[in-house]
């Protein structure tokens, strides 16, 4: 009986580890192969192997020196619409978040489900309108247009992730600020914001992460190579020439990708219990 | 200063006129009631904003009824989309205005009651006192909605209102004007021959796209959770921070990169199943092969979010439950069904549905993976990956069908719509909404 018991354990671990590492593999092959693709030698596609036989720096030499691919130039629109998004967002949310947590007020219920629903919308369905709106207040073709319009739509999601939060903390630490004399503005901003910090800054992270993962908007909204974010740059590098560009086009995702993943692993946990406690009420 | 509200007679009778009169009174110019009812200061204030509402509104009123009937007069001259813009903000603020029209003549006739009953109204220091308190939730709540209002809302009904117009490459303002044309889009997409069949193409992959799309990221998740979630497994952590890493990378790059495992003659891909003697798959040229590769990539993609979630679930559930149940003698499989599974699904219910939905509109992958491709003919611009937002996209971009694609998106946004109010109805977080907890 024992001795059948630790067979089965043997057998269960062994089958565990089999299909974490096949798990790992199909994660990790992907990226590999896109680190290898970027110090191989040739242009295209169909030269890049995951170990290359040559490495060399080519192809991120290309990137910065190249005067039709202004990388640099992408890179830091790209931060600057990431910095201002987040800062406009965070604001935004928390002030709506507060108000939905701690303020009864009319259409209280219904203004939270009009805003889950109007999120599941992806905002270039509307691109049309979108283009007439900033055009009147001319600011197609230009970062502030873009960050209004990410930081306006990213608030029902991130405002319910925050409400969520703000509903864990207990009501009394408020009502004792208040009998003591304190200001409502007071309560917010010495009391709910510090103690929500961690999930401040993920929300932070999420306003940050838009403008590396966005697309199409930025597509829309930006018609100078000079002002595109990094998404939409590396587009146009390998959809003008899929099979010439693949290399470069790899080094830049690269340089894309690393410092965002960065983020995200060092803020993994932060995360995880950010998600769980604000959208399932743990 | 504040002004001294006239001394009121004491009538020994509750009922009386003056609730009338200031009503009325506030009724034909707001304000007027709120000074007759001795509330000086606060009189003027109402004035004030009515007369500044009245002539500020102007600029956008004076085409508010254009939008309703021609949409402008002058092919050229006249752009008709700045027109039913600018009449939408109008009718916007003419509600909003309306909305303080309304409360104004209420607040005169509460207050005239206040003195047919022989009571004080209250002064002006008090009224400042009721605003602020009153006030907070507004003050909080206005820049977030405002933002919404003018980044969501707004473009939505301008889509909406899109729909019912004859706005496509033949009829684009300047040049022309627009016209409603009623239901004529909604007809012509339902009974015309091409359009009818990719319509139907399009919706029944959609919904295909979104349920597998859906439950196998959650399915996956869920099962690596559970196997990470077993005690006497080594390393686990680390094991979950490899496992995350296809969240963390930009989909923008990741979804790039797999249209290159995928490429037919160079990927890797086919290059391992020819090293297995097995036939290359036309993955990105066949209409099956296209839908069963981007199914894969959407899976690589989402299967890690669902994994953290699930993850941090399992962790909450008491560790005695199971106790319980080993006690009365269940197997691990029982476990399974009977707890964590009910357990689980029960708190990710509402994000299930918000994956849903996600699902049902997830542009990027299709479009980015492999542009909707490979085209399909007889389909009026939709290819064999298509879901329809990515049609609808298309349709805007390249056919310039502006009117068809917005009748499209007012389609999916009532069946999204509808289906996500339905099951959050549902939810257990929204009937404890309201509790004071």
């Amino acid at each position: 009986m024992i001795r059948n018991q630790k067979f089965l354990k043997v057998i269960r671990l062994t089958l565990t580890y089999i299909f974490l590492l096949i798990m790992v593999c199909v994660t990790v092959y992907p990226i590999l192969w896109l680190i290898g693709a970027s110090f191989n030698t040739g242009d295209s596609l169909y030269s890049s192997t995951m170990f290359p036989k040559n490495p060399t720096l080519d192809h991120y030499r290309e990137l910065m020196n190249n005067p039709d691919y202004p990388f640099y130039r992408w890179y830091w629109n790209t931060i600057k619409v990431a910095a201002m998004t987040a800062i406009l967002g965070l604001v935004l949310c928390s002030l709506t978040a507060y108000a939905y947590s701690r303020f009864r007020f009319p259409g209280r219920k219904y203004g939270l489900m009009t805003m889950l629903v109007i999120q599941m919308f992806p905002s270039f369905m509307n691109m049309v309108a979108l283009y007439v709106l900033l055009n009147m207040a001319g600011l197609l073709d230009s970062h502030l247009g873009l960050v209004l319009v990410y930081a306006g739509t990213s608030i029902p999601f991130n405002t319910w992730i925050l409400k969520g939060y703000f509903d864990t903390i207990p009501k009394s630490l408020e009502e004792a600020a208040l009998i003591d004399g304190a200001s409502r503005s007071t309560i917010f901003w010495r009391i709910m914001i510090p103690l929500s910090a961690p999930v401040l800054a993920v929300i932070t992270i999420f306003h940050f992460v838009i403008p590396f993962g966005d697309f199409i908007l930025a597509r829309l909204l930006l018609t100078s190579v000079n002002k595109y974010t990094l998404t939409v740059g590396l587009f146009t590098l390998i959809s003008n020439n899929f099979g010439k560009n693949w290399t470069t086009f790899t080094a830049g995702a690269l340089l894309m990708a690393i410092p965002i993943v960065i983020l995200y692993l060092s803020l993994q946990k932060y995360f995880i219990s950010g998600l769980t406690k604000g959208a399932t009420k743990g | 200063m504040s002004p001294q509200v006239n001394p009121v007679e004491v009538s020994e009778t509750k009922t009386g006129i003056r609730r009338y009169i200031a009503a009325i009174l506030s009724a034909i110019f707001m304000g007027l009631g709120q000074i007759f009812n001795g509330q000086i200061i606060k009189g003027i204030g109402f004035a004030l904003f009515y007369f500044s509402a009245l002539f500020q509104g102007y600029e956008f009123w004076k085409y508010s009824y254009w939008g309703i009937t021609t949409l402008g007069e002058v092919p050229g001259e006249h752009h008709s989309l700045v027109i039913l813009i600018k009449s939408l903000v109008g009718l916007i603020l003419f509600l909003m205005v309306f909305g303080i029209y309304i409360f104004n003549i209420v607040d005169a006739y509460k207050n005239g009651k206040l003195r047919d009953q022989g009571k004080q109204v209250p002064g002006i220091k008090k009224t400042f006192k009721n605003i602020v308190e009153h006030g907070y939730a507004f003050l909080y709540l206005s820049p977030g909605m405002i933002f919404l209002l003018l980044v969501t809302v707004l473009p939505l009904i301008f889509t909406t209102l899109i729909a019912f117009t004859n706005y496509d490459l033949y009829h684009s303002p300047p040049g022309k004007l627009l016209e409603w044309v009623g239901f004529t889009n909604f007809k012509k997409i339902w009974t015309f021959g091409s359009w009818k069949k990719t319509f139907l193409t399009v919706f029944s992959w959609t919904i295909v796209w979104t349920v597998l799309s859906t439950f196998s990221c959650f399915g996956l998740g869920l099962l690596v959770a559970l196997v990470l979630n077993q005690k006497d497994i080594k390393g686990a952590k680390i094991w979950r921070t490899i496992l995350i890493l296809p969240w963390a990378v930009p989909a923008v790059v990741s979804i790039l990169i797999w249209s290159g495992l995928f490429n037919t003659n160079f990927g890797p891909i086919n290059e391992l199943l020819a090293f297995f003697n097995i036939e290359r798959i036309h993955w990105l040229e066949d209409p099956f092969w296209a839908k069963v590769a981007v199914l894969i990539v959407n899976l690589w993609l989402g299967f890690p979010f669902s994994m953290a979630l699930c993850t941090g679930i399992l962790q909450g559930i008491p560790q005695d439950v199971y106790e319980a149940a080993v006690v009365d003698g269940a197997n691990p499989f029982q476990k399974f069904w009977k707890i964590t599974l009910p357990l689980v699904l029960y708190s990710t219910a509402p994000l299930l549905i918000m994956q849903m939905a996600y699902n049902f509109n997830n542009f990027n992958v299709i479009y980015l993976f492999n542009q909707g491709n490979p085209p399909i003919l007889g389909l009026r611009g939709a290819g064999g990956t298509d879901i329809l937002i990515s049609w609808v996209f298309k349709l805007t971009l390249n056919k310039l069908k502006y009117n068809y694609a917005a009748a499209l998106s007012l389609i999916i946004f009532i069946i999204v719509a509808g289906f996500s109010i339905y099951n959050f109805t549902r939810t257990r977080s929204f009937k404890e909404e309201d509790m004071m907890q």
